[in-house]
């Protein structure tokens, strides 16, 4: 090996400690405080003790809002994912009029419609069409404001692959719908794959819709509960949230791990002319 | 026009997604049989925030109203709704409620908002004043509940501010064990001694946005009392006034003086380290409410408990700048704040609602309530019972309460308390003089009292 | 340009956007028009202005114009979306893909695992990890750079929640570009090594040129996300002071401490006219890439 090459592959593995540092530095809390009896904000090893799971257990809003943020996310990954990735391909592969710029637009009014100022618009929307305290209401609006940017992200899935298996399946005579369940959907699952995971994220995360949209304790996802383990005061009861949080974060992080290993988990990415 | 407005644009999304509803469906309500129905809400939740108050409306307040309704032939259905959020997030889901028409039956409200809902309509004024609970709620308490001269609801709930101060380290620092300081200077000088005492912080006393409307009730506005001067005359804000000139003096004589910790201000957790450093025996003197002995130091469930309250924690009231200068020549001030009760004026059986909010404010009731959770209610017949072996929340009740001064309830008011706020934290930091923290107060009231009329 | 290899034909193909765009014109477009003409009015949800709120064309704007919160609060957004995501996230993200690129084993699966865990955890959990590792006394951070009692939300927050939404969102620029440099031609990158071009070199006349399509689909996205990201909110309030007041924190308090909708709308619409004009700067810079894309870049370089 010459020097400049053991020079840089030091560089390489020196940057790549550095990137493993950094990405999991912030994450040792999650990992100690759930443990520990009295825990504090520092991250220190705990006296081990699985105290804080019992008393969450017992809780009976705990694991059932997490069972409502399963069907909000479920609902609402289901509703992109399959909306997002029909208007996509139809838009890569058919031109409508105003394609581009109409994509833009959504992308942008997004941004208002996930903002805190649209709040009024859309409880009374969503109260005129008796859609409070319901979940579908929440999964409606929330799939309102992650489309456009799923679609986005998908048409640079569908444009980017190849024709020709289309084009051949074609001249076999599949019918176009045909074509689309066999031969698209296969072809970008990676992209499907990464967009569910996406808004599922999305909604997991997502206090203030289910919060103004939901009334019944018993709708309530872990994105709201998680907020009720404040005392009057407003003082967090660590002990709670930390162990809270952990179990929280584990769906996600599995559903993560098992699309990752069975679709892979990347984009094609890059806007095509 | 709102209505209008509202009704217009629902047509369209309906129009518009009609498709997409036809095929889910509405809402999942059912109804109950021909009982009528009614609901509480609360920003409580059991096994959460305020979790006693939610398990006493479910557990005491609701079956308990049905059995007594059914002696009387009434079926009723009464369901709770808890929540546990911030105080701005619970306030903001309501006013959209109520904005809409609907919302819950029995509305729980922080007493400061009882203006703004009521200048919204989204309160009426009681239907009378034949209860005989008013016999027992003093008159400046029921002003919790007050706007322009009508009740909208009844106050179940109120609290006072006192210094708290840690026995030992006075001990150590060669100060009295029962301590009553009757001036700011007094204050100061306990500070100074404090100063001396390694690994200590003096005191203190909440200044910045960080500390939210804690900085305002238990800093400037406590302190501005003690001036003689309140932020709103009735007629108008009162600006750069002398009084609050001297109000920010006295953060500069603490925070530039080195009495207290200008850092821990700014921290977003903040005040819950400053709990912790009480806790812990690093902190000499603390500004707070009762809730700080019920919830926080509480040696049975406090989020930062002390074994030996009792026998280490010491209170006193808050002394006026210097003896007689308090609001109505008083030697000693407070600040209140407190919740209310009301109903909801688009409730279908308004009548029924309002006998569940007798039923819930009813001697019996309270009592219920703050069994096993003393603190201090709106009824002094209760407050008798069930403070008695509480020396700091009887002290709160009997000596604080007479004296004590309440916040204006204006829809204005969060803003201008964040203004208070800056203006605070900007002498805490050292980066703002009192006169021109002051200064930078009364423009920024220029622009939220010009935006709001 | 797309051609109909399915062979959906226009009417198909209308079907299958219709349900999409049925739901986005009900549940995106409608009440982001209703929260344009909101902000057109003084509406409050409290308060005098609650029951009867008056239009007030563009004094919402004049107001948010003349106000120095406003300014400054746009200021502080764009150092955000500077620091954070065009400089941070894109090229921590790039600079990942590159060195991972082609390695197959535990170490990269182990690199993307972690980084993709700082994008997908629920951000109330993520902002007390946050707080606990720059915690002032008691922070791992502080323990191990050996300094204790640095209050790093306080004395750096502005530094401290650029770093922090760099770990937030690096994820997603790292799988963009792990999916980009597949589609660079290695036959390229060997020729360009072989005629003796430095690492620097090979990136800078074979790599991007080939992915620029990519790259502004990153800028674009990640600019607009962080544009609209609430998340510092839970670790720092805004604060101290109005230090991190982003743009998105100051709609919150306007909207929900001080209750002033009308002027929350307003000042939301303003946001968006911004991301207006960052989206039309990336997509002016991809359409000169559509031109003949090298003599235009050699013309533009003399």
């Amino acid at each position: 090996m010459t020097p400049a090459r053991a020079v840089r592959v030091v560089v390489r593995y020196t940057f790549v400690c550095a990137v493993l540092g950094f990405f999991t530095l912030p994450l040792l809390w999650l990992a100690f405080a759930p443990f520990d009896r009295d825990p504090s904000i520092a991250a220190s090893l705990p006296q081990f003790t699985l105290h804080n799971f019992r008393e969450l257990l017992d809780n009976e809003q705990a694991l059932r809002s997490l069972r409502n943020s399963l069907v909000l996310a479920a609902g609402t990954g289901g509703i992109v994912v399959t909306l997002a990735a029909a208007a996509a391909y139809a838009l890569s592969r058919v031109r409508l009029p105003g394609r581009d710029g109409l994509l833009y637009a959504l992308l942008l009014l997004s941004s208002i419609v996930t903002g805190t100022a649209a709040m009024v618009p859309l409880f009374n929307l969503a109260y005129e069409l008796d859609l409070i305290d319901s979940q579908l209401g929440v999964i409606l609006v929330l799939s309102g404001g992650l489309l456009p940017s799923a679609i986005f992200i998908l048409k640079d899935f569908t444009d980017t692959t190849p024709r020709s298996y289309e084009e051949s399946a074609r001249v076999f005579g599949a019918s176009p719908l045909q074509i689309v369940a066999h031969i698209v959907v296969p072809l970008i699952r990676p992209g499907l794959a990464t967009i569910a995971v996406w808004s599922v994220a999305q909604v997991w995360g997502n206090f203030l819709i289910p919060f103004l949209l939901l009334r019944s304790p018993e709708k309530s996802p872990a994105a709201v509960v998680m907020y009720t383990f404040y005392t009057e005061g407003g003082q967090p009861d660590l002990a709670l949230i930390s162990t809270f949080s952990l179990l929280y974060s584990l769906p996600v992080v599995v559903m993560f791990l098992f699309v990752s290993s069975r679709y892979g988990f990347r984009f094609h990415g890059g806007i095509k002319h | 026009m709102q209505k209008l407005t509202r009704r217009a644009t629902a047509l369209a999304a309906v129009a518009g997604t009609g498709l997409v509803l036809a095929a889910c469906g509405g809402s999942d309500s059912d109804g109950a049989g021909g009982a009528a129905e009614l609901t509480i809400s609360a920003n409580a939740v059991s096994g959460g925030k305020n979790t006693e108050e939610a398990e006493w409306i479910e557990e005491w307040v609701i079956p308990r109203f049905e059995a007594a309704q059914a002696e009387a032939g009434v079926e009723v259905d009464v369901s709770f709704e808890p929540s546990g959020v911030d105080d701005e997030q619970f306030k903001t889901r309501l006013a959209l409620d109520l904005q809409a028409g609907s919302g819950p039956d029995i509305l729980t409200l922080d007493g400061i908002w009882v203006g703004e809902f009521a200048q919204a309509g989204y309160v009426e004024p009681l239907p009378g004043l034949d209860w005989e609970g008013w016999d027992h709620i003093p008159e400046a308490v029921a002003q919790l509940a007050a706007y322009e001269g009508e009740l909208y609801g009844i106050p179940w709930g109120t609290d006072g501010r006192v210094l708290f101060y840690n026995k030992e380290l006075f001990a150590e620092a060669g100060l009295p064990a029962e301590w009553q300081p009757g001036s700011w200077a007094d204050v100061l000088d306990a500070a100074e001694a404090l100063a001396g005492l390694d690994g200590v912080t003096p005191l203190q006393l909440n200044a910045g946005t960080a500390m939210g409307e804690a900085t305002t009730m238990q800093g400037v506005l406590p302190l501005l009392a003690g001036t003689g001067e309140e932020i709103h005359d009735g007629q108008d804000w009162t600006g750069a006034s002398p009084g609050l000139t001297r109000t920010l003096q006295l953060y500069e004589d603490v925070y530039g003086g080195g009495l207290g910790d200008p850092v821990l201000q700014q921290e977003a957790q903040g005040r819950d380290r400053s709990f912790e450093q009480f806790a812990a025996g690093e902190l000499g003197i603390l500004v707070e409410g009762d809730y700080f002995w019920r919830s926080v130091v509480n040696p049975e469930g406090g989020t930062a408990p002390m074994e030996n309250r009792d026998d280490a924690v010491g209170w006193a009231l808050i002394p006026a700048a210097e003896p007689g200068t308090g609001i109505a020549g008083q030697d000693f001030v407070s600040m209140s704040g407190g919740s209310v009760r009301a109903v909801n004026p688009a409730s279908e059986d308004a009548e029924l609602a309002y006998e569940l909010l007798t039923f819930m404010n009813s001697a019996e009731a309270i009592t219920a309530a703050v069994e096993g959770d003393a603190r201090i209610t709106a009824r002094t017949d209760v407050n008798e019972q069930v403070l008695a072996d509480d020396p700091m929340l009887s002290f709160v009740a009997d000596e604080v309460l007479p004296l004590t001064t309440y916040r204006p309830p204006l829809a204005e008011y969060p803003q201008v308390s964040v203004l208070l706020q800056e203006a605070a934290g900007a002498v805490a930091a050292g980066d703002s003089s009192p006169a021109d923290a002051a200064r930078d107060y009364e423009e920024g009231l220029g622009e939220v009292a010009g935006g709001a009329d | 340009m797309p051609t109909d290899a399915a062979g959906l034909g226009r009417r198909r193909a209308a079907a299958f956007v219709a349900p999409a765009l049925l739901l986005i014109a009900g549940f995106l477009v409608l009440p982001a028009l209703w929260t344009v003409y909101l902000g057109a009015t003084d509406y409050r949800l409290t308060g005098l202005a609650a029951a009867e709120p008056e239009f007030t064309g563009l004094d919402n704007v004049r107001r948010a114009l003349d106000e120095d919160s406003f300014t400054h609060s746009l200021g502080l957004t764009l150092q955000f979306v500077v620091g954070s995501a065009v400089l941070g996230q894109a090229v921590l993200g790039f600079a990942i893909a590159w060195l991972l690129r082609g390695r197959r084993g535990v170490l990269r699966r182990l690199v993307e695992a972690l980084v993709l865990l700082a994008w997908i955890l629920p951000g109330s959990v993520v902002a007390f990890l946050w707080i606990a590792l720059l915690d002032r006394n008691d922070g791992t951070l502080n323990g191990l750079l050996g300094t204790p009692g640095t209050a790093w939300l306080v004395e750096h927050p502005m530094a401290s929640i650029i770093v922090f939404n760099i770990w937030r969102g690096t994820a997603f620029s790292m799988m963009l570009y792990a999916a980009a440099l597949g589609t660079v031609s290695p036959t390229q990158l060997e020729t360009a090594r072989l005629a003796g071009a430095s690492g620097w070199q090979q990136l800078r006349d074979v790599v991007f040129p080939a992915i620029r399509g990519h790259v502004l689909t990153n800028l674009l996205l990640i600019s607009l996300w962080t544009f609209n990201d609430f998340t510092p909110f839970l670790l720092t309030g805004g604060g101290p002071s109005d230090e991190t007041e982003i743009m998105p924190v100051f709609i919150y308090k306007t909207a929900l401490f001080n209750g002033e909708l009308g002027y929350g709308a307003a000042l939301s619409v303003l946001m968006l006219l911004v991301n207006l004009v960052i989206a039309l700067v990336y997509v002016r810079l991809l359409r000169q890439r559509a031109r003949p894309a090298k003599a235009a870049e050699r013309g533009a370089e003399r």
